[in-house]
């Protein structure tokens, strides 16, 4: 009863007063858009980095005297390294044969030889865990120092240092994110106090017939809230549609087959609008806080 | 210092000074206002008459002394509190302090509001008190399309309907024409029939001496003298 009379004042004082609010909703708008091109942005590489990680194999070529029993033997060494998933052999006929195959129309070049050159094999995969970047080495030096072992490869070396770069860049870009939020809760405050200003003499009134300052602060804070959650709605749908756009053409050129580019999560998308909404409310809070101490 | 003897006092003033830096605006300030007293507060202006006024309904604290109010002690209220003081004044301005976005109507239902009232006993008493005022036709009007005689009936009808025990007027007359003055007067007298305690603060020595009543009289923040001309 007494909430849908502090809402009636709010959407109320919204329409008396629809410049300075679309002002205010236009800068929640805008801090959202960028907050959630940040958040977009860091959800896909994360997503890219993760498969990546999943994807990271190690290749370890066996020596060309190794007998029989010498590569069971190794199979079980390399089982027993911590940090290996699996272990699966690849023998050199196999090995060939997949050359081929990826050769196809230049595997004639492949006819001519004698012996296969290739020696055995083992792929190692790992286990998925956090910063494995930073294990891999160890383990490969680890499957280096058996005996049977001729060479290691884990060609991925270069995605070690875009990681590397990549952690430093998430850790700027949440510093980035929190200045910017605090900027973003500064503006707001600003032209939601702009707002109140405006009303100075309405607020004065007010105290003049009795209100109490909760009476007089709840449709603020209400408006607020819709500022918040409009803006944060509208951010969010320009966002969309910006990602649509841009991805619409070339995101099947970024895509592979174990990663697709996605828009934010449902439950990402519902949290920025709560977010947008407490934002909203931070900023009337600041401002009238400040505003009613007078 | 002159002090007059009342039987019931609503308000008492006991030393009262109020500093603004190192001017004094009000200095050792002692008087009673009785219950349904009809008294003016007049003086030239910078006397100190809005000052005194703006003490009575916590606008300014005291700097010094103490003031009394319908049994409360001004000094002893915490900020919570003064709300629910400034519901036993009506108060009137001499720029009236209407809020110009908002009809005739919301300006004075806002006070019936603050209190938490239904809005059917909201409806039926705004529509009464603007038929006491004459202006029952300009409900859905906006205060800036009024006359200035007519926006402050509007400020005497927002002061009354909440039947507060206090009118407290500063200058109401000062910006109107003789004819709405007149107006205006007259609604203080009906409310004051009614039990109303009046207040208020005038240089207008005409209506002082017209009405009769208890006139107290400032001068450079210094009470003069209390008496009825």
């Amino acid at each position: 009863m007494i909430l849908s009379f502090f809402f009636k004042r709010a959407v109320q004082d919204i329409l008396d007063n629809k410049v300075l609010n679309a002002i205010t909703i236009f800068t929640i708008t805008l801090s959202i858009l960028i907050i959630g091109a940040f958040t977009l942005f860091f959800i896909n590489t994360n997503d890219l980095m993760g498969a990546w990680e999943k994807n990271i194999r190690i290749m370890a070529y066996l020596k060309p005297t190794t007998p029989e029993s010498g590569i069971q033997e190794t199979e079980k060494k390399l089982k027993k390294i911590t940090g290996v998933y699996n272990v699966r052999f690849i023998s050199k006929k196999e090995a060939l044969n997949r050359l081929k195959n990826q050769l196809k129309r230049q595997s004639s070049l492949l006819e001519d030889l004698n012996a296969n050159p290739l020696p055995d094999a083992f792929e190692i995969s790992l286990i998925t865990q956090p910063r494995v970047w930073e294990k891999i080495e160890n383990i490969a030096r680890l499957v280096e120092s058996i005996p049977s072992i001729d060479e290691v490869e884990y060609g991925q070396r270069w995605i070690e240092q875009f990681t590397n770069i990549f952690y430093l860049f998430k850790l700027t870009g949440y510093a980035m994110g929190g200045m910017f939020l605090m900027a973003a809760v500064l503006i707001i405050a600003n032209t939601i106090r702009l707002v109140i200003y405006s009303r100075r003499s309405e607020i004065e009134i007010m105290r003049i017939v009795g209100a109490t300052d909760s009476f007089i602060k709840a449709p603020f804070y209400i408006e607020g809230i819709i500022q918040g959650a409009f803006g944060s709605i509208l951010g969010i749908t320009i966002l969309f549609l910006i990602f649509k756009y841009i991805f619409s053409n070339i995101a099947g050129e970024f895509s592979t087959h174990f990663f697709y580019i996605r828009f934010l999560p449902f439950a990402i998308s519902g949290c920025t609008v709560v977010g947008g909404m407490f934002l909203g409310w931070f900023g009337s809070y600041l401002s009238l806080r400040q505003f009613l101490k007078l | 210092m002159i002090q007059e003897p009342h039987k019931a006092a609503i308000i008492q003033m006991f030393h009262v000074h109020k500093y603004y830096g190192s001017k004094n605006a009000l200095v050792d300030i002692t008087l009673d206002i009785s219950k349904n007293e009809f008294v003016f507060i007049s003086g030239p202006s910078g006397a100190g008459k809005t000052t005194l006024l703006k003490l009575l309904y916590l606008g300014e604290c005291v700097s010094e002394g103490q003031i009394l109010l319908d049994g409360m002690n001004l000094s002893r209220i915490s900020r919570r509190q003064i709300p629910f003081l400034r519901r036993k004044f009506g108060l009137i301005f001499q720029d009236y302090k209407l809020i110009p976005t908002k009809t005739v109507f919301d300006n004075i239902a806002l006070v019936l509001e603050v209190t938490g009232k239904k809005s059917r006993l909201i409806q039926k008493k705004v529509k009464s008190v603007l038929r006491t005022v004459g202006m029952e036709a300009r409900l859905n009007s906006f205060p800036p399309s009024l006359s200035g005689g007519e926006q402050q009936r509007i400020a005497v009808a927002r002061a009354v309907v909440g039947d507060p025990k206090i009118i407290l007027a500063d200058e109401p007359t000062g910006n109107l024409d003789a004819d709405s003055a007149t107006i205006i007067f007259d609604l203080f007298k009906e409310f004051h029939a009614r039990g109303t305690t009046i207040i208020i603060a005038t240089h207008d020595k005409e209506l002082i001496r017209k009405s009769g009543n208890r006139s107290i009289y400032l001068k450079k923040g210094c009470l003069q003298s209390s008496s009825t001309l």
